[in-house]
């Protein structure tokens, strides 16, 4: 992580004042169109249909109402899923599996990512390079297995299917490691000198100073099994097992009417959240994303 | 790839490695390496309830006829074609901007780029697919009023594709970005001082050195987007109607998950879809790094 924060770039580098204002002016629109719209959604989920459909449209919503949000979460009268409320189940839903996927990721890209960095076992190389090669590869590939494996055990519409294919993360596995060969060997041997064994290196050595590292890993699992929708698709039939990104992608295809203001609110709805932890936890976003990157 | 095998001094310890790799072994094994496995295979076999028969290569015959299929891999490298060297360039240009304008600012581009990748396909969808209504939309409002011109964006063989690019591309800047600013950091700023005084202007110091040192953030980019890019499909399923018009927004992993999903249920069929994926993406990713990796040696 080269994170240049806090260093005054030298002269050379400097923009002169109207370059400074140029650039300002450029970006602000690149990041304006970049934004737009994540604005026009959560601002539509506050209009009406009629609202919604207006020509000029309504840069600010005039008449904000939260009637797409009750309609949400309080079930859809004669559709699919009347008189539920399917919206807070889906909510649960995702939450429930992120955090699942979430917490499973860290856990084992701990373990492995040490065992591949510092253990000796027969295999180890291979062992590497398969999860670099998993990395790399196209996920779809083992997408109808996953499903027949799924459908085999009679996972179908449960958590289990849901959540195992993504237990193991091999992305984070590699990040980790390369996270981890920045521990200085010294302070290995000196442990090893006291007579530290392999678990106690790992508990009070390696697991503290990766930190970051897990916390990379824990974000970007997390928003993978939000913002994973393929699978998510295909093993969940029943309304009350959608996921977030599954239960709004249907509210467009099952209503006869595409109701504007009603899937801007169901897309609020799955942004909201993951927007939230994005905020909190932005520092693991760029330590994550720079890390894979420039220590491969 | 250089550090990844560098040797330690310190003697690894000799037991007890495989207790460690377990936890992530056994799913790794069971979930990710054994379904990849599976995958390939199966599409050399014919799957008909519950009895498998071995066929070599018919369901790959069956590709070579198949004009959807084509279709889709044409969409596909349409789709790159598109959104990565615009995705390069425009990250690139974005960064360049940004980083000396201060810490301040390169946290707050960070931030605004970043979010739409947060957002996930599933909610940008959502949305593009009312700014490209061709009534009620944002984007017609915004050409009709301009330029007078209303299109139906996502209704036109002529205009479907660039415009599902155009949302891959909005969720494609933020991690290029982040990447290019760390790398930015990384570049010693003697060497923009030396070029200076060499004489060299804000252009030059760019092309001269800035771009020869991002080199491999280049190609971590370009390598990550193309593979990336190559699986679009969440913008092909909410935002047309099968892959049309007429299918030409139809992609390889649309295609697949048709056969296979859709009442078809064709799995072998898609199995075979999914190997060429496979190979194309496995081939791009060796032969990108091999370019590129020498090129940066010969500076």
């Amino acid at each position: 992580m080269s994170e240049q924060t806090g260093q005054t770039p030298l002269p050379s580098t400097r923009l002169s004042r109207l370059g400074r204002w140029v650039s300002w002016g450029l970006l602000l629109v690149a990041a304006t169109a970049a934004i737009l719209p994540l604005y026009w959604m959560t601002t539509g989920s506050l209009k009406l249909q009629s609202d919604a459909m207006k020509t000029p449209p309504e840069w600010f919503p005039e008449n904000p109402t939260v009637a797409n949000y009750e309609k949400l979460f309080g079930g859809q009268e004669g559709g699919a899923w009347s008189g539920k409320r399917p919206a807070s189940r889906w909510l649960v839903n995702s939450l429930l599996v992120a955090v699942s996927i979430s917490v499973s990721a860290v856990f084992t890209s701990a373990l492995a990512g040490y065992a591949l960095w510092k253990l000796s076992f027969t295999g180890r190389r291979v062992a590497f390079w398969l999860v670099v090669a998993t990395m790399m590869l196209p996920r779809q590939v083992s997408l109808i297995p996953l499903y027949l494996m799924v459908v085999g055990l009679d996972w179908m519409d449960s958590y289990p299917g849901l959540i195992a294919p993504f237990l193991c993360y091999p992305f984070g596995i590699f990040l980790v490691r390369q996270f981890m060969m920045q521990v200085p060997d010294e302070l290995l041997a000196a442990a090893r000198i006291d007579g530290a064994g392999p678990w106690r290196i790992f508990w009070h050595i390696v697991l503290p100073m990766s930190r970051p590292a897990l916390g990379a890993v824990a974000i970007f699992s997390f928003m993978g099994a939000w913002n994973e929708y393929l699978w998510q698709l295909i093993v969940t039939n029943r309304p009350a097992m959608y996921t977030l990104p599954v239960g709004v992608s249907k509210l467009v295809t099952t209503l006869s009417q595409f109701d504007l203001g009603l899937a801007m609110a169901g897309a609020t709805v799955a942004f909201l959240p993951m927007l939230a932890v994005f905020v909190m936890f932005q520092r693991y976003f760029v330590q994550g994303v720079s890390v894979g990157a420039l220590k491969g | 790839m250089s550090s990844v095998m560098t040797a330690s001094s310190v003697p690894r310890f000799r037991r007890g490695g495989w207790v460690f790799l377990l936890p992530a072994g056994a799913p790794f094994i069971a979930f990710v390496l054994w379904p990849l496995i599976h995958g390939v295979s199966l599409g050399f076999f014919d799957v008909q309830l519950g009895e498998t028969r071995f066929v070599g290569l018919a369901n790959y015959r069956r590709l070579l006829d198949d004009e959807t299929f084509w279709a889709a891999v044409q969409n596909t490298c349409g789709f790159v074609v598109l959104v990565v060297p615009i995705v390069w360039v425009l990250s690139l240009g974005i960064s360049a901007l940004v980083y000396p304008m201060g810490s301040f600012a390169r946290s707050f581009f960070r931030f605004a780029f970043y979010v739409p990748v947060v957002a996930g396909g599933v909610c940008l969808a959502m949305v593009w697919m009312w700014i490209f209504d061709q009534q009620f939309g944002l984007l017609n409002h915004i050409t009709g009023s301009l330029m007078g011109v209303q299109v139906d964006w996502l209704g036109r063989t002529d205009t479907a594709l660039a415009s599902l690019a155009v949302v891959v591309i909005s969720w494609s800047l933020g991690q290029p970005i982040i990447i290019f600013l760390a790398a930015l950091g990384g570049i010693p700023p003697e060497l923009y001082e030396a070029a200076r005084i060499d004489g060299a202007g804000p252009l030059r110091r760019f092309w001269h050195v800035t771009l020869p040192l991002l080199r491999p953030a280049s190609l971590f980019v370009l390598v990550t987007q193309t593979i990336g890019v190559f699986q679009v499909f969440v913008v092909v399923l909410l935002l047309t109607v099968n892959g049309g018009p007429a299918h030409s927004t139809r992609t390889i992993v649309y295609g697949m998950y048709e056969t296979a999903f859709t009442p078809m249920y064709d799995f072998d069929y898609a199995a075979a879809q999914g190997s060429v994926l496979l190979v194309a993406l496995g081939t791009i990713a060796v032969l990108q790094f091999r370019l590129l990796g020498r090129q940066t040696r010969l500076d």
